[in-house]
């Protein structure tokens, strides 16, 4: 059941793959990447419930706060030009 | 209750596996960058929620569903920002939402400006 599982994740993994190696503009990249990440934080959880070595949860936790972090980061990047510019308020108050 | 609650974990571990293919369906088969977000938003909350709990009726009380909750909680909390933010930047650089001109809408509904076009204009 654990491997039906893993499998169907691994079938939309795929999907995620070849859509960010297709997609037309940069941001169904960046999605693409995203959903990749979240998909890898899942699979991360069931082979660690699966293979009863609960150290995977904390990869999972880990890889979950990177992936944010970097989707922000690479949205930033390509809204404003560069990561180091200070933004001002009424500009971009949702994104930094 | 043993049943019971391995009845109700695969149940949900396997109703979260098909919102996922379906996710991952819609991130492939979708027309533009704003449609496939809603995909994207179908993977990250009934995916990941159903499946992560799931996993938490398999495991029980303790600190490995600590982490679980703290992964979902994770994930609830990031996906709305990055989808918010990812659909902010589209937009900004000039993406252009998907619309289909033989839509009948009624006169009431419009928006002015006409199109998918007019979101751009709610922008500070």
């Amino acid at each position: 059941m654990y491997l039906v599982c893993v499998l169907a994740i691994l079938g939309a993994m795929g999907m995620a793959l070849t859509r960010s190696l297709m997609g037309p503009t940069v941001f169904d990249r960046v999605l693409a990447a995203n959903s990749f990440g979240t998909l890898t934080v899942l699979i991360l959880s069931v082979l660690g419930i699966l293979t009863r070595g609960p150290n995977f949860l904390d990869l999972a936790l880990l890889y979950a706060l990177i992936n944010f972090l970097a989707t922000l980061a690479v949205l930033k990047f390509f809204e404003y030009g560069d990561l180091g510019r200070r933004v001002d308020a009424s500009v971009g108050g949702g994104v930094s | 209750m043993s049943l019971l609650s391995d009845v109700l974990s695969w149940a949900l571990i396997l109703g979260g596996c098909f919102f996922i293919l379906v996710g991952a369906l819609g991130l492939l088969r979708m027309p533009d960058v704003f449609t496939r977000l809603h995909a994207h938003g179908v993977i990250d909350t009934m995916g990941a929620g159903m499946i992560l709990g799931g996993l938490m009726f398999q495991t029980g009380l303790g600190l490995v569903t600590f982490k679980l909750v703290l992964v979902l909680v994770l994930v609830w909390f990031s996906s709305p920002i990055s989808t918010y933010a990812l659909a902010r930047a589209a937009l900004k650089s000039g993406e252009e939402p998907y619309w289909n001109e033989e839509l009948e809408i009624p006169e009431t509904a419009r928006i002015p400006g006409g199109g998918g076009a007019a979101m751009g204009e709610e922008e500070p």
